[in-house]
C-alpha cells in the first residue's frame, strides 16, 4: 500500500512507476508531472499500447483495472488534444494516469486497449462519439451516446457549437426520420437463440449487414 | 297526444356531449412518459398523499393502446423524439397530451445540441405545466385544466379528433415554426451558432 493512494495529501514525489517506465521505455516516456497527488505520465502516441500492456502485465506494476478512458481538448488551440487512461492496481491500491498528445490538425488515431482491458469497449466508443478519436483495433467502434445516423460531428470538440451545426428544424427532421430499432449490430445479437426470435424484417436487415447509415 | 317537435335535436346533442365529456374527463388513463426529475413529482402525484385516483386516473397505462393522455414528464432528447412520436401515433383517439415541466415545454435550461426545444415540435400538446419541476399541485391543476377543456369539446367539431401526422417533409410543424419556437433566449442568446 503506497502512501499517495487516496490519502488526500499533496505528494510531491511521483509514483515509483515513472522511474520503472523511464528505465524500460526511455524516450517513449516524454515527461511526467504530479498534479494534486496524482502522477501523470505523457507517452509517445505510437507506443502507448505497448506501455499500457507493460503496465498491466509487469509483476511490479500490475495495473489490472482500467478506471476510465477519456479525452481532453483545451480552449487554447495551440495545445494538443489529449487521450487519457486512468489506471488502478487493485492489489496495491495505486493509481496512474497515462496521457498521449495528439495533433488536432491530423487524423486522431490511437491504438485500442480493448485487447488489454475489455472494459475499454464502451469507454473508447464514448471517446470516439464525443471527440472523434479513432481507436485502431477496436472491434465495434460506433457511436454510443448519440444515435448512429447523427451527422453533426463530435459534440465535445471545441469547434462544435453548443446548439449543434444544423437548424432546429433540420435536427427535428433527422430525429423523426431515425429508426430506433435499426441500431443493433450483428455482434450485439450474436446469441443464436435471440436471433431466431427476431421479427422477420429485422433478420432480413441484419443479414444484409444494415445498421443505419453511418456517416 | 303530445307532439314531439322536429326542431329540438339540439337538446339531445348537447346532453350527449355532456355525458361523453363527463365520462371521458373523469376516467383519463395516463400514459406516463417520464424521462427526468419531473417523473419523480409525477410519481408523487400518483401516490397516496396527492392521490391522482381522485380524478379517475389511478390506472397508469404503460401501453399506449389503452391510454388517453400522454404525460411527458421531463426533458426530451432528439434520440427519444421518434419514440414519443411513435407512442403518440399508437394511442387511439380521443387522446390528449400534457407537457409537464419547463424542459418538455421549451427545452428549459438545456438549449443544447441534444435537446428538443419543446415537445410541441414533435406532437400536439393540450396543456403545458410550468415549473422545474412542477409540484404535484401544479400537475393536478394542469390535469383539471385538461378536464375543463375536455368538458368543452363537442361532437360537431370534426377537426378535434383529426390525427396530426408527420408530413411528407418529415416534420410535424412547418420548419419555420420549429426554428421560431426554438430561438435561443436567456443566457443562450450569447451563444453563436458557429462558436
Amino acid at each position: 500500500m503506497t502512501a499517495s493512494a487516496g490519502s488526500g495529501t499533496v505528494a510531491a514525489a511521483p509514483s515509483p512507476s515513472v522511474a520503472a517506465l523511464t528505465a524500460r521505455f526511455g524516450p517513449a516516456i516524454r515527461r511526467h508531472e504530479v498534479s494534486v497527488g496524482d502522477t501523470i505520465v505523457y507517452v509517445a502516441p505510437d507506443r502507448a499500447h505497448e506501455v499500457l500492456a507493460w503496465l498491466r502485465d509487469d509483476p511490479g506494476q500490475r495495473f489490472d483495472y482500467l478506471t476510465d478512458v477519456t479525452a481532453v481538448e483545451y480552449r487554447d488551440r495551440e495545445r494538443p488534444l489529449e487521450v487519457v487512461w486512468q489506471l488502478r492496481a487493485l492489489g496495491r491500491g495505486a493509481d496512474l494516469r497515462v496521457k498521449v498528445e495528439l495533433d488536432p490538425g491530423r487524423p486522431l488515431e490511437v491504438d485500442s486497449v480493448y485487447d488489454l482491458w475489455r472494459g475499454a469497449d464502451w469507454l473508447e466508443r464514448e471517446v470516439y462519439d464525443m471527440f472523434g478519436v479513432r481507436f485502431r483495433g477496436h472491434p465495434d467502434l460506433r457511436r454510443i451516446l448519440m444515435w448512429e445516423t447523427y451527422r453533426e460531428g463530435h459534440p465535445l470538440r471545441k469547434d462544435f457549437p453548443l446548439r449543434g451545426h444544423f437548424s432546429r428544424a433540420e435536427q427535428t427532421r433527422q430525429a423523426l426520420a431515425a429508426n430506433p430499432e435499426a441500431h443493433y449490430s450483428i455482434q450485439e445479437l450474436s446469441i443464436a437463440a435471440a436471433y431466431d426470435e427476431l421479427p422477420g424484417d429485422m433478420k432480413e436487415r441484419l443479414s444484409r449487414g444494415e445498421r443505419g447509415d453511418v456517416a | 297526444m303530445t307532439e314531439v317537435s322536429a326542431v329540438s335535436p339540439n337538446w339531445l346533442t348537447t346532453r350527449l356531449d355532456f355525458l361523453t365529456n363527463w365520462a371521458r374527463a373523469n376516467s383519463l388513463w395516463p400514459m406516463p412518459f417520464g424521462t427526468a426529475c419531473c417523473a419523480i413529482e409525477f410519481m408523487a402525484t400518483a401516490a397516496s398523499r396527492f392521490d391522482l385516483a381522485r380524478f379517475g386516473m389511478e390506472r397508469m397505462s404503460f401501453s399506449p393502446r389503452q391510454a388517453d393522455v400522454l404525460i411527458c414528464a421531463g426533458r426530451l432528447p432528439f434520440k427519444l423524439a421518434p419514440v414519443i412520436r411513435k407512442i403518440w401515433d399508437q394511442m387511439p383517439q380521443p387522446k390528449w397530451a400534457i407537457s409537464m415541466g419547463a424542459c418538455a415545454s421549451s427545452g428549459g435550461i438545456f438549449d443544447t445540441y441534444t435537446m428538443v426545444q419543446g415537445i410541441d415540435t414533435i406532437i400536439p400538446v393540450d396543456v403545458y405545466v410550468p415549473g422545474c419541476p412542477p409540484r404535484p399541485e401544479g400537475l393536478m391543476y394542469g390535469i383539471m385544466l385538461l378536464q375543463k377543456k375536455i368538458k368543452g369539446e363537442s361532437f360537431r367539431d370534426a377537426d378535434l379528433r383529426q390525427e396530426h401526422l408527420v408530413g411528407p417533409d418529415g416534420l410535424f410543424l412547418p420548419a419555420e415554426r420549429i426554428d421560431e419556437v426554438s430561438e435561443p433566449f436567456g443566457n443562450s442568446v450569447q451563444q453563436t451558432r458557429s462558436a
